[in-house]
């Protein structure tokens, strides 16, 4: 195998990661914004909680992804900086606020437990909210350009005719159901780390959000089919399919898992949906970095270069993956055993 | 506005902003790791303060340096992409490997802030050295990446394309060992003068006791460390300029004509139509001597090069680089007159004359400090243009072709003015409040404060830092 297609499969895994973590944090943002009823306090709070000390740590996984894809892809990172140029700066202007906004908040002065907040605190929170939806919209939309085939690099050039790529309805689609996993995604961790009331609070909004999933997905089987037949192809081939399937099964095991208030599966399948899913919108994207003009070789540099980036990738990961796994001990550990009770 | 002065704006203006609380994201820790492991060791609730103090500080500033540097992986391929076209094949493995130090640094800053009363006061104490360590490396991998676009190694450019590519020969180029060197020790640096000032300027307020008098102490012992260091480091680094980048060094200091036995040029206006500099004060040979440690070498001026190679803004490399060097003279001083009146008279628990002055100089030093940071980064930068990669590629030749730039400028300008004034409120407010957020530390400090004098044990919340703080300084000067 070419070292640019394992570095890919790398950085198809950061991508995963970003989603199944970061994810949730956005999502967490999304449900602090449309915190409601008696709980409303109790809710940011949970969501806050849960954030706080991994959120950052999450958050570098997108930094990896980008790191990767520029040092191995130089010519596909410039193809996307200059085709999505729009969206990516809108997401970074979300990925800006969103994180000053939630330690600004943090920082404000502040509701003594209960109370509610002050008005700075507010003013930050709606930003936190905001800036929440908008990156995993932004950078869905981004995901739907890069398979949708509108982003044309003609002789070197990128060419844009007509809508712009991240505007077209199936990248529009794919943004929205990138901003639903998010909210599922996080519900259900939430409803795995919390108990009594507000543990049913995020078990409905974690069903509110599997829903609108479920029925963005039955949506975008028809533009899929005709606006992107090569991406539909994909998936149905036998490379793609299981991961599809296997996808498929976990959405609907996580589902009625939440429905029997099994937290710990339905968080467990709703990993795995996630995994799947997006697994298999790489294997029906692959060889194409940017379909249909740049494929994963096309856009590679050089050979040593992506050698000493395959060599430092286990040194690096032999660090990183201990830290990350006592990260997640000392602060989801509880998680893990109060949601047995 | 014509994209490439958008670009170079929006570029000056994220890294102007990031480098600030990259610096500190960089220097904080060691304080940490020094407060905390002093209040473990002596088991003293008063370090312990100080370290939690730190800690709140180190979390918000450390988001605001995430997110900027965020903004600049993006902007590097979204202003930048045919620079990156070349540039990333050949040095993205710097980049690489300070994601990694980054990764590390989230994690451990994480486990750290909020992990206080969770781990062992040990574990807790120990996260600061993988946060010192990633730090560290990651100023050492990305200052080598700005360092391979001052002097380009590793790779040749054949039809525009890079070949022949050796990653190990570009992060070792021949400005690495000493460019991020010097960063890494002006990060130091600038921690230190800039917590010392937070203290000093406490002191003046009339705040009193130990907890303050600590934090200044700590602090300014990290910056005058650091100070006579850089004074050798940032001279390795103008002989490394004069070595492979000699149109920068004439750039700095604005010298016109190839000149044997050089003086050096402090201050003055370059006049780049007349070639004088006006208003200047010279002092005879001593360019020669710091360039090239021989009083009456040859150092080359601008009209050695081709004037379409000059730096663009002389004018602002010259003033950036005598203010660097100024503060970096006065940091010196006041390392000078610091150590001097510790051992003159703080250890001998005399009182101090011109108390009141030595504090407001060390209050002015902290924002003066990060004045020279962002001078340095303006010479380094500035210098190097219209190059951005050094004698390979002009800037021109690497910027985007997309329209619309002037409306990001303006929106990350005001995303960062925004940023940078709700910071500061808070950052003050932090300061203000005697005891903002009931640490949990609190559950523990009378463990701690008990084995060394119950009358420490105060369960006021609001008082126990001061107090604690007090009795902790009288052990200390018994």
């Amino acid at each position: 195998m070419s070292p640019e297609i394992i570095v890919a499969a790398v950085a198809l895994g950061g991508i995963i990661t970003y989603a199944v973590l970061a994810g949730a944090d956005f999502g967490g943002g999304i449900w602090d914004l449309f915190a409601s009823g008696p709980r409303r306090n109790q809710q940011r709070a949970a969501i806050e909680q849960a954030m706080g000390p991994v959120w950052e740590a999450n958050h570098v996984w997108l930094i990896f992804v980008i790191v990767l894809l520029f040092t191995a892809f130089p010519v596909g990172f410039a193809a996307l900086g200059v085709g999505l140029f729009i969206p990516f700066n809108l997401a970074l202007l979300g990925i800006i606020l969103r994180g000053a906004s939630f330690v600004f908040r943090a920082y404000s002065p502040h509701r003594s437990q209960s109370v509610a907040p002050s008005p700075m605190a507010r003013r930050w929170g709606v930003i936190f909210g905001v800036a929440s939806a908008m990156t995993p919209l932004l950078l869905g939309m981004s995901l739907g350009a890069v398979s949708a085939g509108g982003l044309r690099i003609v002789g070197g050039q990128v060419v844009i005719s007509g809508i712009p790529p991240w505007l077209t309805p199936l990248a529009l689609m794919t943004g929205m159901l990138a901003l639903a996993l998010c909210t599922y995604l996080a519900a259900t961790y939430l409803a795995n780390e919390t108990t009594g009331r507000l543990r049913e609070d995020f078990r409905g909004r974690a069903l509110l959000a599997g829903t609108a999933m479920a029925g963005l997905s039955l949506m975008l089987l028809p533009l899929l089919a005709l606006g992107a037949p090569h991406l539909w192809q994909g998936l149905l081939r036998p490379q793609a399919l299981p991961a599809v399937l296997l996808g498929v099964a976990a959405a609907l095991v996580s589902g009625w898992a939440l429905l029997r208030r099994r937290y710990r599966l339905a968080r467990i399948s709703a990993i795995i949906q996630v995994v799947c899913l997006l697994a298999g919108w790489g294997l029906a994207q692959y060889p194409y970095l940017i379909y249909p003009d740049l494929t994963l070789s096309a856009a590679a540099g050089s050979e040593a270069t992506l050698r000493f980036v395959l060599f430092s990738l286990p040194l690096g990961l032999v660090l990183l993956l201990p830290s990350l796994w006592l990260l997640f001990k000392v602060f989801k550990g509880n998680g893990l055993s109060a949601s047995k009770q | 506005m014509d994209s490439l002065t958008a670009a170079r704006a929006s570029f000056a203006v994220s890294l102007a902003f990031h480098i600030i609380f990259a610096a500190l994201g960089v220097g904080l820790p060691v304080l940490l790791c020094a407060a905390e492991g002093l209040g473990l060791w002596k088991r003293d609730a008063t370090w312990y303060a100080l370290a939690r103090r730190w800690s709140k500080a180190t979390g918000i500033l450390f988001v605001v340096g995430a997110v900027s540097g965020t903004t600049i992986s993006f902007e590097l391929g979204l202003l930048w992409p045919r620079f990156m076209n070349i540039a990333s094949g050949v040095i993205g493995l710097a980049f690489a490997l300070e994601g990694f130090t980054f990764f590390l640094e989230a994690i451990f800053l994480g486990i750290y802030l909020y992990g206080w009363d969770r781990i062992s006061p040990l574990a807790h104490w120990l996260c600061t050295l993988p946060l010192v360590f990633s730090g560290a490396a990651g100023t050492w991998m990305v200052v080598s990446a700005n360092a391979w676009m001052n002097a380009p190694a590793g790779f040749k450019l054949v039809n525009g394309r890079a070949t022949d590519i050796n990653p190990i020969a570009a992060i070792f180029n021949p400005a690495t060992p000493i460019e991020p060197l010097h960063m890494l020790v002006a990060a130091y640096q600038v921690t230190g003068f800039g917590v010392a000032a937070v203290y000093a300027f406490a002191l003046l307020q009339g705040r009193r006791g130990a907890y303050y008098r600590r934090g200044l102490t700590l602090s300014l012992l990290l910056g005058t460390v650091m100070a006579p260091i850089q004074a050798v480091v940032g001279d390795s680094a103008a002989q490394n300029v004069a070595q492979i980048q000699p149109v920068k060094l004439a750039a700095m200091e604005a010298l016109f004509n190839t000149t044997t036995g050089a003086p050096l040029t402090i201050m003055g206006i370059p006049d780049m139509a007349t070639q004088q500099v006006y208003l200047a004060v010279r002092i005879p040979k001593l360019l020669s001597f710091l360039a090239y440690r021989d009083v009456n070498s040859t150092v080359q001026g601008l009209n050695a090069f081709p004037r379409s190679d000059w730096p663009s803004y002389v004018l602002m490399v010259h003033w950036a680089f005598d203010l660097m060097v100024g503060i970096g003279g006065l940091m010196i001083l006041t390392a000078l007159i610091s150590w001097f009146v510790y051992f003159r008279y703080v250890r001998r628990n005399q009182p101090v004359p011109l108390r009141i002055w030595l504090l407001r100089g060390l209050a002015i030093m902290g924002p003066l400090s990060f004045v020279a940071l962002e001078a340095g980064w303006i010479v380094t930068e500035g210098g190097r243009q219209p190059w951005v990669i050094y004698n390979i590629m002009r800037v021109e030749d690497g910027v985007t072709t997309t329209p619309g730039l002037g409306i990001t400028l303006f929106l990350f300008i005001g995303i960062y003015l925004l940023l940078a004034v709700t910071l500061i409120a808070l950052l003050l407010r932090l300061g203000r409040d005697k005891n903002p957020f009931l640490p949990p530390f609190q559950q523990n400090a009378p463990k701690y404060v008990a084995q060394q004098d119950s009358r420490d044990t105060t369960s006021d919340a609001d008082s126990s830092v001061d107090s604690s703080v007090d009795s902790g300084a009288n052990t200390t000067a018994q």
